[in-house]
């Protein structure tokens, strides 16, 4: 029953006294059963049933007094019962509204009484008990058979027999026993009800919803209307719903408009999918709460919820299909698109006229409808074998099952593929072009001038070319009635005919539409990326601008970026950079040079999202035509240069370019713009590059670090936010520039960042406050402004980024012992302690010396330390992990907390020694001074000096005094002072030669360093001199 | 005409003509005699080139082949209406068609398209020069009816006052919208498209005003050099 309550039931709120069981189908079934045991329970066990309970369970009841009937006293209101135990309290006692009960046999009548309140007054009792296993068999009978609850209960009472113990103790083991019975029966039940349940994950949403977009509009035809997110923003663990709902388990939230009801608003959280109380955009506050039952994915809800889109999808059981042949689909549009080339190169452009173009379309139709049957074909196949699969269960459940594993388990499907790249385009489904119902009026419009740019000669095409730029091209519509009717083809096609009016005319139209994804896709597919990198040759400045501005479009996807890369693309662009950006005086020409670069800047911006061309850029000298026109003083050039600037400088190469070729200077004087997507740009630039130490200086030096301060303010802009606080942190290594910042306050400006901030700002307030405190006086500021809540709170973070930062910001925080009172309150060490179990190293490593600091500041940090259960073997297991950091920040650990000597025999217990002693063949001068150190403080304890000695931690440790390093050589003089107390050890120090080195560092001016040595030293002697004197006595005997 | 009176000559029209220097003048002067003097005059006294010969140039030298626009072409520069093109004529309008800035090829294009004269472009005069430029359907009854769908698609662009015709006024705003509808009739402006040698052109040492005229010019001075060493072989025989 503990563990059922415990771990199944779901509470409320956790920590909260007045917990109210959740009304969940689970938490019902877990009360029944519950109720089934007790109310039974006096039939089956009448001895057990009269043991009276340590404490009464006590619960405002329902019940009145004239419930009771014979067996009780009523008096008033109140009753008593006549059962009564040893010293004559009665067993039941009711003070309305308060009953106490002392026996099962009391609680099993007391439930019979309620007749169909039974369920209630369970639940009352179990809401306002929270732990009646302690209440029944008293709290150190509980607790020592809860801990040993993972042997067979039977060996407690074998053991409780051997021990002779009393007959009361018996019942309480049986009690026991009959409670860890039930317990399991209970647990076995939910765990049937759980493993039906379904824990989603953002991934399988994202699936999901990817590919029921894949069937959104089209009228009746569509499943849906539409179906959107609350929120673009998707953080980076695949979450969409603001952190303090991820928190819930919200995943992210949906706005569905069904084709036949009224608009869904939805929640995905992991325990499954459900209406909420309408979420429309993200912030709001309200509307959080279920509103409809819980369903185990979006089909099944939108099956339950609208007639329609049940109907259509299982008309389209084909969808799954559809969806498993996409990727032959893609194979036959790749072969189709190779023979469209071929028969692209054959064509001859001619100047009087572009006609030739539409006897090559009718070729190519006549090619796709020959591909399209064999397309079909292959789908009616497979939909056969199919539907052989999926006939034994409803097709709706089946569908979204294989839409599941089809999108996780293929990782050649197109919308899966995953990336490595930054800011990754996801490459979405083709759509499916639209049947001839419900199409919009401008598809037919759209399809008439399509027949005369086909037909057309030159200035008829202008003159379509004209009236397809009336539409509005950026609405999807259009775009979608572009690419369906063909339109994209030929104009695709425009731009090999070396007609200019044409192919500015085309290129003009595809810049624009190109902000649609399919559509860039499609235009990649058609190889129209190698006809626009050939543009960027022209000797027509217009035709390189706009070629380089639809580039720009385009590469927004990794495909098309390395098209880009391989058809020569990166060269040519970098060429467009070549202008003077900052005349006083331009003639038209260079004006138009200025035009030409800032669209080739903006296309290298969206081609420096692969790593791959960011070494192209640098190998096509971009960096000095980029530092070049950082001088400009236009905003359209600015922002793509620091754009592209900002995404490389994720390279070395290129930090070091951006502060040799005096970049910084720039980067911080349009800090002050009064633009703020290029201010996040220069402070994410500046982010990356203030890694060095001389980039630091120079930012300082240029004064750039009130501006960074002042963009603090600027805290609606999250993206700019996160890039200023990453400048800041960056900057803050120095400490010259601490001091700066401090001038500007900006120390009390971050703490108040520390709530409600999305992560990635987070992690960078944290990792600055980190450093700022490493000043002294800063330590007691960040208290003053109340930094250490909030800074203890974002411990329990699952961002391991933050959590090394936080980590860092409070192991620096707790040097102060003001703050260590607090961290301390907040049960920071505790905290701290539990990041060692972290699987990322870094977080480990980092959680290790945070742990140093407190545990040297706290009070009491022995007595913590040991209330941690398990704590000390985290410790000592961690020190066989691989990352020497680690093991270096474990050691440091073990050293402070050793420090306690109870706390360094329960290490001792753990095995400590052996651990320290295997990693004494390290090479790692960090890593040897710690452990130095950590020897140094567990040879305090029992028979540990002889332990080291022969774990043959001694002789590698002698060796440490070769080493260069003056920390390593201090520690290790007062490790081996320490060990030389062991006879054997001085033998094995003497043999490996220690003596020299030591005399050698008797002459150091460090008095510690003086003490350790001689120490040793006369500890061998004093060995020596009794060897002596005892060959003597016996040579004398 | 001998080279003192041709350098005098240039100097005066150099000073009435706004994109030639004296120089250019030069060289167009003595292009225009070369072409005079290539022209079958058979006998009369002309003073300028002929309809045929100046077609032939437009052909030959700037690449404009459609006969429609070149006859139009023809009239325009003949502005005297004396169906000579003299050699005021002559460097004026080459003047508007390898230096215009964007309003003088306005005006030029606008000139060239009505057919009347009547100051604005009608639907029949529209429907006249794009005549055959769309392929015609075979089930299609009407040959033109793509065309005279095609005008009021341009209609619909281009006549801001809704009169159901072009004037100078909608042509002038349509083009500045969107310059692409510059020759929206038929080309009537040498063909952009040249060959471009970078080394021949770094060889002219000659100021260039903006890209466009930068490959025209070269076109442009292939034929004057090409006359020039004529001429000067001319010289050397004598």
């Amino acid at each position: 029953m503990g563990i059922s309550l415990t771990r199944a039931a779901q509470w409320t709120m956790v920590s909260s006294s007045t917990a109210k069981l959740v009304s969940t189908p689970m938490n019902e079934s877990l009360l029944k059963e519950i109720l089934h045991f007790v109310e039974h329970f006096r039939s089956q066990y009448p001895q057990e049933a009269e043991h009276v309970f340590e404490e009464p369970l006590q619960w405002s009841t329902t019940l009145v007094a004239s419930d009771f009937k014979t067996d009780y006293d009523i008096s008033d209101s109140d009753v008593q019962s006549h059962e009564r135990d040893s010293e004559g309290h009665p067993l039941l006692q009711l003070s309305p509204p308060t009953v106490y009960v002392r026996s099962f046999s009391q609680l099993s009548k007391l439930l019979h009484l309620a007749h169909d309140k039974k369920l209630a007054e369970v639940r009352a009792c179990l809401e306002e008990n929270r732990e009646p296993l302690v209440k029944i068999l008293g709290r150190s009978f509980a607790s020592d058979l809860v801990i040993e609850a993972h042997d067979d209960a039977v060996s407690v009472v074998d053991r409780t027999k051997e021990e002779g113990l009393s007959k009361d103790l018996e019942v309480k083991v049986k009690l026991f026993q009959l409670f860890q019975d039930m317990d399991k029966q209970i647990l076995d039940t939910l765990l049937k009800d759980i493993s039906e349940q379904v824990r989603l994950n953002p991934k399988a949403v994202k699936n999901e919803v990817e590919i029921l977009q894949v069937f959104c509009g089209g009228g009746d035809k569509g499943l849906l209307k539409s179906l959107r997110y609350t929120s673009d923003f998707e953080f980076s663990n695949g979450y969409r719903a603001p952190l303090w709902r991820q928190v819930q388990g919200d995943i992210c939230y949906l706005v569905i408009e069904p084709c036949d009801t009224e608009t869904l608003h939805i929640t995905c959280s992991t325990a499954g999918i459900f209406l909420n109380g309408g979420i429309k955009q993200e912030g709001e506050e309200n509307g959080y709460e279920q509103t409809s039952d819980t369903y185990e994915d979006l089909v099944t809800l939108l099956k339950s919820r609208s007639p329609h889109f049940a109907e259509k999808i299982n008309q389209q059981d084909s969808a799954v299909q559809e969806l498993s042949t996409k990727k032959e689909k893609t194979v036959n549009e790749q072969l189709q698109l190779e023979l469209h080339t071929t028969r692209r190169n054959i064509y001859e452009p001619r100047p009087s006229g572009i006609l030739s173009t539409c006897g090559k379309t009718e070729e190519n139709k006549t090619l796709k409808s020959s591909e399209d049957e064999h397309k079909n074909l292959r789908q009616r196949a497979k939909s056969k074998t199919k539907a052989e699969l999926s006939a034994s269960s409803s097709p709706g459940h089946v569908s979204s099952q294989k839409l599941k594993t089809s999108a996780g388990a293929l990782p050649g499907e197109p919308f899966s593929e995953s990336s490595t790249e930054s800011e990754e385009e996801e490459e979405q489904p083709y759509r499916h072009p639209e049947t001839n119902t419900d199409l919009p009026s401008e598809y037919w419009q759209i399809q008439k001038l399509v027949k005369y740019l086909k037909d057309g000669d030159q200035i008829v095409t202008v003159h379509t070319l004209c009236a397809m730029m009336d539409f509005n091209l950026m609405q999807e519509s259009c775009q979608m009635a572009i690419q369906d009717t063909g339109a994209l083809k030929v104009l695709l096609n425009l731009l090999d005919t070396d007609e200019h009016k044409c192919e500015i005319g085309s290129l003009k139209i595809l810049r624009t539409i190109s902000h649609n994804s399919q559509i860039r896709r499609v235009i990649v597919d058609m190889r129209g990326v190698q006809s626009i990198v050939k543009i960027l040759d022209s000797p027509v400045k217009e035709l390189k601008a706009l070629a380089a501005e639809t580039i720009a479009n385009v590469a927004k996807f990794r495909r098309a970026r390395r098209n880009v890369r391989l058809y020569g693309g990166i060269n040519k662009l970098v060429k467009l950079l070549d202008c003077l950006p900052n005349l006083a005086s331009l003639t038209p020409s260079q004006e138009e040079d200025i035009e030409v670069a800032c669209c080739g800047a903006l296309a290298l911006w969206s081609c420096s999202r692969s790593t791959k061309n960011k070494k192209a850029i640098r190998k096509a000298g971009g960096i000095p035509l980029l530092g070049r026109l950082l001088k400009s003083p236009l905003q359209k050039m600015l922002i793509p240069v620091v754009g592209t600037l900002q995404e490389c400088a994720s390279e070395e190469s290129y930090r070091t370019d951006i502060q040799t070729l005096g970049m910084i200077k720039d980067l911080v004087r349009n800090l002050s713009s009064d633009n703020d997507e290029l201010q996040m740009h220069c402070a994410s630039a500046i982010f990356k590059c203030a890694e060095d130490k001389q980039t630091r200086d120079l930012v300082r030096k240029y004064k750039g670090l009130q501006p960074l301060v002042s963009l603090l303010h600027k805290a609606d802009n999250k993206q700019l936010l996160a890039a200023a606080t990453g400048a800041i942190w960056k900057c803050s290594i120095s400490q010259e520039n601490v001091t700066k910042f401090q001038e500007y306050k900006a120390l009390e400006i971050l703490v108040s960042l520390l709530t409600d901030q999305p992560e990635e700002v987070l992690v960078n307030v944290v990792g600055a406050l980190g450093e700022f405190a490493q000043i002294p006086a800063n330590k007691a500021a960040i208290r003053e402004f109340g930094g250490i809540k909030p800074l203890v709170k974002l411990l329990t973070s699952p961002n391991q980024a933050l959590l090394v930062n936080v980590t860092k910001a409070v192991g620096a925080c707790a040097t102060n012992k003001d703050n260590m009172v607090i961290i301390d309150q907040l049960d920071g060490i505790r905290l701290v302690w539990s990041l060692l179990k972290n699987p990322s190293a870094d977080v480990q490593s980092s959680a290790a010396w945070a742990l140093c600091a407190c545990t040297e500041n706290a009070e009491d940090a022995g007595e913590t330390a040991r209330s941690l259960i398990g704590g000390f073997q985290l410790i000592v297991k961690l020190l066989s992990s691989t990352n020497n950091e680690v093991l270096a920040s474990i050691c440091a650990a073990i050293c402070k907390i050793a420090k306690d000597e109870e706390n360094l025999a329960i290490l001792t217990d753990f095995g400590v020694v052996p651990s320290l002693a295997k990693l004494t063949n390290t090479t790692d001068d960090r890593l040897r001074h710690h452990l130095a150190d950590a020897i140094a403080q567990c040879c305090m304890w029992g028979s540990n000096r002889a332990s080291f000695g022969e774990a043959g931690a001694v002789a590698p440790l002698v060796r440490y005094l070769k080493s260069k390093e003056g920390s390593v050589q201090r520690s290790t003089a007062m490790a081996l002072y320490q060990l030389s107390r062991n006879p054997n050890n001085c033998i094995t120090m003497h043999e490996k030669e220690v003596v020299q080195p030591l005399i050698h560092m008797m002459g150091s001016d460090d008095e510690e360093l003086q003490e350790a040595a001689a120490g040793c030293v006369r500890s061998i002697r004093l060995l020596y001199m009794a060897n002596r004197n005892a060959e003597l006595f016996t040579f004398r005997n | 005409m001998n080279k003192r009176t041709t350098q005098t000559l240039a100097e005066n029209i150099s000073k009435q003509v706004e994109h030639f220097s004296k120089k250019e003048v030069e060289c167009l002067i003595r292009e225009f005699n070369v072409l005079m003097a290539e022209q079958n005059n058979s006998g009369r006294a002309v003073h300028g080139l002929d309809r045929g010969k100046f077609i032939s140039t437009l052909h030959s030298i700037f690449g404009l082949t459609d006969d429609r626009m070149t006859g139009r072409v023809f009239r325009t520069f003949d502005k005297d209406n004396d169906s000579v093109v003299s050699m005021k004529e002559w460097i004026d309008g080459l003047s508007v068609f390898l230096r215009g800035t964007l309003d003088e090829k306005i005006k030029y294009c606008f000139t060239v398209y009505d057919l009347n004269g009547d100051n604005a472009i009608s639907r029949e005069e529209m429907l006249h020069m794009l005549k055959g430029r769309l392929i015609r359907q075979p089930n299609e009854e009407d040959p033109d009816e793509g065309i005279k769908d095609l005008v009021e698609i341009i209609l619909k662009k281009m006549d801001y006052d809704h009169d159901g015709k072009l004037s100078f006024e909608d042509f002038e705003k349509a083009v500045k919208d969107e310059n692409l509808l510059l020759e929206a009739f038929g080309t009537c402006l040498p063909d952009f498209r040249v060959i471009c040698n970078e080394k021949l052109l770094s060889s002219l040492n000659f100021p260039i005003k903006n890209s466009q005229s930068y490959s025209l010019l070269f076109l442009f001075f292939q034929r004057i050099e090409m006359f020039e060493g004529r001429v000067f072989q001319e010289q050397m025989e004598q």
